[in-house]
């Protein structure tokens, strides 16, 4: 029963992943791309080490994979912030047809 | 089953390589860079189920750990302070 249940969210992780890369690679611009791949990404490593979890139960590596799961979750989207705004920072243009730019105003 | 994962998970990592070659300017790489480093710890995850070695989970997270660091580092590169600043 665990077995099934931690193959389900093991899928589930994979297919997120993969919805991730898939953005990485056909987005239009930086921007884009990395709001597209850091959100799936980081879900389907969730799901991942969810499913480890369900694996095997409370044990040490159980434990160990729930505790890395809000670590991860901090470390890649504070990453992506920090990235982002040094992107901005150094001057990267935005796509020609994106609509809003409200950062401007703010670094000013 | 898990071997069908663990090679999707290395097709996707290959495929974030390819926008680490390709990117046209420096952020673009760092993202490749960034998103690969989550993904590795996804196969470490898997290579935890098919080789029940659990100390590969520990290779993972460091490595998910070092990538961090580095994007900030370079975050605060592009964005032109000191890194004391």
């Amino acid at each position: 029963m665990s077995n099934i249940l931690s193959l389900i969210f093991i899928g589930i992780g994979v297919l997120f992943d993969f919805f991730g890369c898939f953005g990485l690679i056909r987005l239009p611009d930086v921007y884009n791309r990395l709001q597209a791949a850091t959100k799936c990404v980081t879900l389907g490593t969730w799901c991942i080490l969810l499913g480890l979890f369900f694996r095997y139960g409370v044990s040490g590596t159980g434990i160990k994979a729930l505790l890395f799961i809000p670590l991860i979750f901090l470390a890649s989207t504070v990453a992506a912030h920090a990235l982002i705004r040094g992107t901005y920072l150094f001057g990267i243009k935005m796509w020609d047809r994106s609509v809003v730019d409200d950062y401007k105003d703010a670094v000013k | 089953m898990i071997d069908i994962f663990l090679y999707i998970l290395i097709g996707l990592s290959f495929l974030c390589l390819y926008r680490v070659v390709r990117g046209p300017t420096i952020p673009d790489r760092m993202v490749g860079i960034d998103i690969f480093g989550i993904l590795v710890v996804g196969i470490c995850a898997l290579l935890v189920i098919k080789t029940e070695r659990t100390f590969i989970l520990d290779i993972g997270i460091s490595w998910a750990i070092l990538s961090f660091i580095g994007t900030l580092a370079l975050a605060k590169y592009l964005s032109r302070k000191k890194l004391d600043e």
